[in-house]
């Protein structure tokens, strides 16, 4: 059977202009299949929650360097819940301190990506 | 001996044919070629008077100082600032005490971003990444107790340069403190922001029309003053190559030399208070290169294409800052190695100021602890390994010079593709330097994928257990305790002067006429820097990018 390409969603979110990482994962996953859809910067959880929608997107990836995470992104998971989008797979790249990313996964987040993560590690934790 | 080895030069190259090769190729981390072996046939069109020169003077490649590290050292300036400005008012006071010898003040994102702190996009990003500020108090109190005619302060701020100068100035005014006795540096380099940084807010023509009206109110105003800090750093840090780095750097530069001429004002008066901030990367030679590149391209152009008949207008003088974007979360002890080796680079490349980086940088911002390792780092260097005692050591070396001048060449090459896009702000609006570093970001990250550059515990040498670095929290009261702030300031003014001066504030701007004036009267006011930014933005309009990839 045929599989269509996994889409996956990708923004910034917050106010920080760091989106060295988030391009380079967007080029390393379209070159590996995914179909990727890339919001931009600064944006508002809302738009990212729409976005999701819109494209209907099997994953979301977040990427945030600003420290504002534990702000950001429990937010945007509340918002995907209340727009009944859970079942999309959320990651999150950026800055995360050890202590925040245990707690990003216990909210829900599927996983966390550090600056400088090789490509192959996140093509291969979205194909699992 | 062997008897058929006549030659030793034929020698070497048949011995160096014989020798294994390691899978990694011998390219510097920009992924420029290198030779085995450079020697005189390397650097053909060098001559030692002409070329080379002596420090001090024309083209000076050898350093802008005759004396260098050996009258002076470098200013070892720690870029920090984070929390309400009465907690970073505190970390440099510490910092002084430790020794350090100048300030470098970072602001928060909303900062950045001419946002006030009660804005609702700047929630979760108050005081976090840098100090929170909204108003001439929060200047007041950030630099309170410090003697701003004697300690140098740096404030690294873009999109609302213009508007935090005159907060600065407005402050000092009611120190009491003399505007011609201050002394430091605003980065106020936009070009920047809109190829690797994206911290901008108008579009590229008003956003480079503020900076020329910086520096033609600071150049009359504020000698002292640096009026921009040129800035490569970022566009390293977002992936480019050091060849980028250098040739859209000093073509930013050129922009910003072009417009203030067509202001109006003379070379030699603003160009001396110019100054350059590159990044400190991790291949020593590249770097060292770099900087010696940077120097002569510019004092050959502010010489030659602008005709600046002042030496200081020719002489680039830079500060440097090792990069961020080498640390690594794994092992982040090495970090401290990286560090410097990084900061070696910038001193042997003659930089005038330096910062280096804390080891825990990848993962917060950096403890007291990381920090005074990081300041020590540079006293190490300074004061015990000797390179302070010559200046510009590697000058001459076959392979430095030959580098030298292959960057110079390239960075040439970049200049006119510049031209060829239609020039600065065509390039700009037509995304030509953000696709260039974008490419070299996606090049860089391939080669690590695949170990063609190897990563020391992140790639290569990894450890199964690390134990986390103890790290810097900010306190979540931050936030709330500088709304309250802003609140007093905001119920303590007369709003009728606010409202009057930011009216003013958008005649200026839309008058074409320079708005720091009016600017310094909003401030004393206590109009917010939001305020200002949306009375420009009244004027000018928001830009953004978009998200091309």
């Amino acid at each position: 059977m045929e599989h269509s390409p996994q889409r996956i969603v990708l923004a910034k979110i917050g106010l920080d202009g760091h989106d060295r990482g988030v391009k380079v994962v967007a080029r390393g996953l379209r070159d590996a299949g995914f179909h990727v859809i890339y919001a931009g910067l600064w944006q508002p959880p809302e738009a990212v929650v729409q976005a999701v929608s819109d494209e209907d997107a099997d994953w979301l990836g977040i990427s945030i360097l600003s420290g504002a995470h534990m702000t950001q992104v429990p937010r945007l998971l509340e918002l995907l819940r209340e727009s009944d989008l859970d079942d999309v797979g959320v990651i999150v790249g950026g800055i995360i301190p050890e202590s925040d990313v245990h707690q990003l996964q216990q909210m829900g987040v599927a996983g966390v990506f550090g600056p400088g993560t090789p490509i192959r590690e996140i093509i291969e934790f979205l194909g699992r | 001996m062997t008897a058929d080895s006549s030659q030793p030069n034929q020698r070497w190259r048949e011995e160096f044919q014989r020798s294994p090769r390691r899978d990694q190729p011998p390219t510097t981390v920009s992924g420029m070629e290198i030779e085995p072996l450079y020697g005189r046939g390397d650097v053909v069109d060098f001559a030692d008077e002409e070329t080379l020169g002596y420090p001090g003077q024309f083209p000076f490649v050898r350093g802008v100082h005759a004396s260098m590290y050996r009258g002076r050292l470098w200013t070892m300036r720690q870029f920090s600032g984070f929390g309400t400005p009465s907690q970073s008012n505190r970390r440099f006071r510490f910092l002084l005490e430790k020794g350090q010898t100048g300030l470098s003040t970072a602001f928060d994102l909303p900062t950045l971003m001419g946002l006030d702190s009660d804005d609702p996009r700047s929630t979760g990003e108050v005081g976090r990444l840098g100090v929170a500020t909204d108003t001439i108090d929060d200047f007041l109190e950030l630099y309170a107790g410090i003697d701003l005619e004697q300690v140098s302060v740096s404030m690294t701020i873009n999109a609302p340069a213009i508007v935090l100068m005159a907060f600065y100035l407005a402050a000092a005014e009611e120190r009491g403190l003399d505007w011609k006795k201050l002394r430091g540096t605003i980065q106020n380099d936009i070009l920047k922001e809109f190829h690797a940084q994206n911290e901008f807010v108008f579009p590229p023509v008003p956003s480079v029309r503020l900076v020329v009206d910086l520096i033609e109110f600071c150049t009359a105003q504020v000698p002292l003053w640096n009026t921009v800090s040129i800035s490569g750093y970022h566009i390293r840090e977002a992936g480019s190559t050091a060849v980028q780095e250098l040739a859209f750097t000093l073509a930013d530069g050129m922009h910003y030399v072009e417009q203030c001429v067509a202001r109006g004002m003379n070379v030699d008066d603003f160009a001396p208070r110019l100054s350059f901030f590159f990044n400190a990367h991790n291949d020593l030679f590249e770097e060292v290169a770099k900087y010696r590149a940077a120097r002569a391209l510019w004092a050959d152009a502010m010489r030659n294409r602008y005709g600046a008949k002042n030496e200081a207008s020719w002489k680039l003088r830079v500060h440097a800052q090792t990069a961020g974007c080498s640390l690594q979360d794994k092992q982040p002890e090495v970090n401290l190695i990286r560090v410097a080796y990084q900061a070696l680079a910038a001193v042997l490349g003659g930089c005038q100021s330096l910062h280096t980086n804390s080891m825990d940088e990848t993962v917060a911002l950096p403890s007291e602890h990381a920090v005074t390792l990081a300041l020590r780092t540079q006293q190490v260097l300074a004061y015990e390994t000797g390179v302070t005692n010559s200046v510009d050591p590697l000058g001459g070396s076959y392979f430095v010079e030959a580098l030298t001048a292959q960057m110079q060449r390239e960075a040439e090459v970049y200049f006119q593709r510049i031209e060829q896009a239609g020039g600065m702000i065509a390039a700009v609006e037509h995304g030509f330097f953000r696709r260039e570093i974008a490419e070299a970001a996606v090049a860089y990250q391939k080669a690590c994928d695949d170990k063609k550059k190897i990563i020391v515990g992140v790639n290569e040498f990894q450890q199964a257990e690390e134990k986390p670095l103890e790290t810097l929290r900010i306190d979540e009261q931050v936030e709330q305790e500088q709304l309250a702030s802003l609140a007093r300031v905001k119920q303590g003014r007369n709003n009728g002067d606010v409202e009057r001066t930011l009216d003013d504030l958008r005649r200026t701007a839309d008058a074409q006429q320079n708005v720091f004036p009016t600017l310094l009267a909003a401030a004393r006011a206590r109009a917010t820097m939001g305020e200002m930014v949306n009375a420009l933005a009244d004027v000018f309009g928001r830009y953004n990018t978009g998200a091309a990839w």
